[in-house]
């Protein structure tokens, strides 16, 4: 099951890990990215705080982590090629995998159409 | 996913529209707050088009800068009382660059004045226009007149192929491959008539053009249908300018630095550096015999991750300066930044760290321009 955020991020879940990156829309307008700051593995992370920072050629932009949970993955393509953010944000460009730490957090999240809805209202 | 981006919002004020606001959207541009206008920040992404104003050849519109006209009575003397500027030296049609500055020899923009016939004509920053305007009118006599154009655009095209492309477009008195760097005139360019002068601010060859607003969508159409050129945004503008080591007023500098620790010697023009008689002269003319506490340096910075505005420069655990631009070279495909560091720590090559959330990263005082400028200085 796929979810998203308000703040342009998408979940992956399969078990109890959640798999984070960015999507089509939000690489679009950050446009060419350089660099991408990853967590550290192991680090827990609420809710809305700060969890990676992508630097575009013209600004850096947070991403918040989606839900509450702990990091047990980071991409490491990333650090080679941030360029995949662009190429490939909805697979080969996501940023980290997490346990979930409260299910119901994915409840408030959007599914694929209310996100469509929600950047066409954009 | 939020910005903690250091634009230019003037946010207060209402945004106002440039003459080719619908061209560039037409052109799938994204728009921007920008100096108290909406902008045209990319169309096709930035490093692409950066890419190519360095191959080929790139229109900027510069309609926000402030375009003006000063004439009158004794306007040569009234101009060098403000500005640290030689204009006996100064042919006509020639721009130059000059500073305004406040009574202490603080930045309060930079500026291309250019001798006219009977007056000069001014190029200053979009976001200091209207401060320029009050500053002028009120320390320039009655018998000097300020006419802001603002029926008037201002396009940039800039590349190797500028020429090119331009040379086809324009008729004048003279050939337009009479324009050597810094020289302008006159032309016609599509029935038009245009100021052209060959100067920029990417450090490649080109053109800068004023020419009325009612007709700049038909030239920048005009010019577009040149094969070797598209239009650029104000993002490429921004990487393009810092790779050339050029600064950017409001960021590089201040009413808080002063010309000479930004590196800005050739804006005092040499007359004046021994006569003075321009605001902040006292300041100024010791600064150039005795140096700056701090220098304005370029820095290389080691590895991917770019250090931007603000960021903290240090030798050891001395902190020795700040960041004022940075960001990621395209074509040298590394960040590189421009900072004000402590004159003892401004000598290329010197290793400095700079601090990005938390992280030090290595850094080595550069020579700038970090790419070469390839000015057109005649064959």
């Amino acid at each position: 099951m796929r979810y998203y955020t308000d703040e342009h991020e998408w979940i992956d879940v399969e078990g109890d890990i959640a798999t984070v990156g960015i999507t089509e829309y939000a690489q679009g307008q950050l446009g060419d990215i350089v660099f991408v700051e990853l967590p550290e593995v192991g680090a827990l992370i609420e809710q809305g705080k700060d969890a990676a920072v992508v630097e575009s050629v013209k600004a850096a932009s947070d991403v918040y982590a989606p839900i509450t949970g702990e990091i047990t993955e980071v991409n490491p393509a990333l650090e080679e090629d941030p360029a995949l953010v662009n190429s490939a944000p909805e697979d080969g460009g996501w940023f980290f995998k997490m346990t979930i730490t409260d299910p119901g957090e994915l409840d408030a999240l959007m599914d694929e159409d209310g996100y469509k809805a929600f950047v066409e209202g954009l | 996913m939020t910005d903690h981006d250091t634009e230019d919002h003037l946010e207060d004020l209402p945004l106002e529209a440039l003459p080719l606001d619908a061209w560039h959207r037409a052109r799938g541009a994204r728009m921007v707050p920008f100096a108290g206008y909406e902008m045209p920040i990319q169309y096709e992404g930035i490093v692409a088009e950066h890419n190519w104003t360095r191959e080929s050849a790139g229109l900027f519109d510069v309609s926000h800068m402030g375009q003006l006209y000063i004439s009158g009575e004794g306007v040569d003397a009234a101009l060098e009382a403000v500005l640290p500027i030689d204009l006996s030296t100064l042919k006509h049609g020639n721009p130059r660059y000059s500073l305004l500055l406040d009574e202490n020899g603080g930045v309060l923009d930079d500026l291309m004045v250019t001798r006219w016939s009977e007056g000069f004509y001014l190029v200053v920053n979009g976001a200091t226009k209207w401060d320029d305007i009050a500053h002028l009118r009120e320390h320039l006599p009655d018998e000097v007149t300020i006419s802001h154009m603002d029926e008037t655009a201002l396009l940039a095209l800039q590349g190797p192929q500028a020429f090119a492309a331009l040379d086809r477009l324009v008729t004048g008195e003279a050939p337009l491959a009479s324009l050597t760097f810094m020289k302008g005139a006159a032309f016609k360019l599509g029935g038009v008539d245009a100021w052209i002068s060959r100067s920029g601010y990417t450090g490649e060859d080109g053109f800068e053009i004023s020419l009325p607003a009612e007709s700049v969508a038909a030239v920048a159409d005009l010019v577009c249908a040149e094969p070797e050129v598209k239009p650029i945004g104000l993002g490429a503008r921004d990487s393009l300018r810092l790779e050339a080591g050029l600064p950017l007023y409001g960021h590089d500098m201040t009413p808080e630095t002063s010309p000479i620790e930004a590196g800005l010697l050739f804006g005092i023009n040499k007359r004046r550096r021994t006569e003075g008689g321009f605001p902040g002269a006292n300041r100024i003319i010791r600064e150039i015999a005795e140096g700056t506490a701090r220098k304005w340096v370029g820095l290389k910075i080691e590895g991917r991750l770019p250090a931007r505005e603000g960021a903290e420069v240090f030798s050891g655990s001395d902190h020795i300066g700040t960041v004022t631009s940075g960001g990621f070279s395209p074509t040298l495909s590394a960040p590189i930044a421009m900072a004000y560091v402590a004159s003892d720590h401004a000598a290329p090559g010197t290793a400095l760290e700079v601090e990005v959330r938390g992280k030090r990263l290595a850094a080595t005082v550069s020579p700038t321009p970090f790419v070469p400028h390839r000015y057109f200085r005649g064959s």
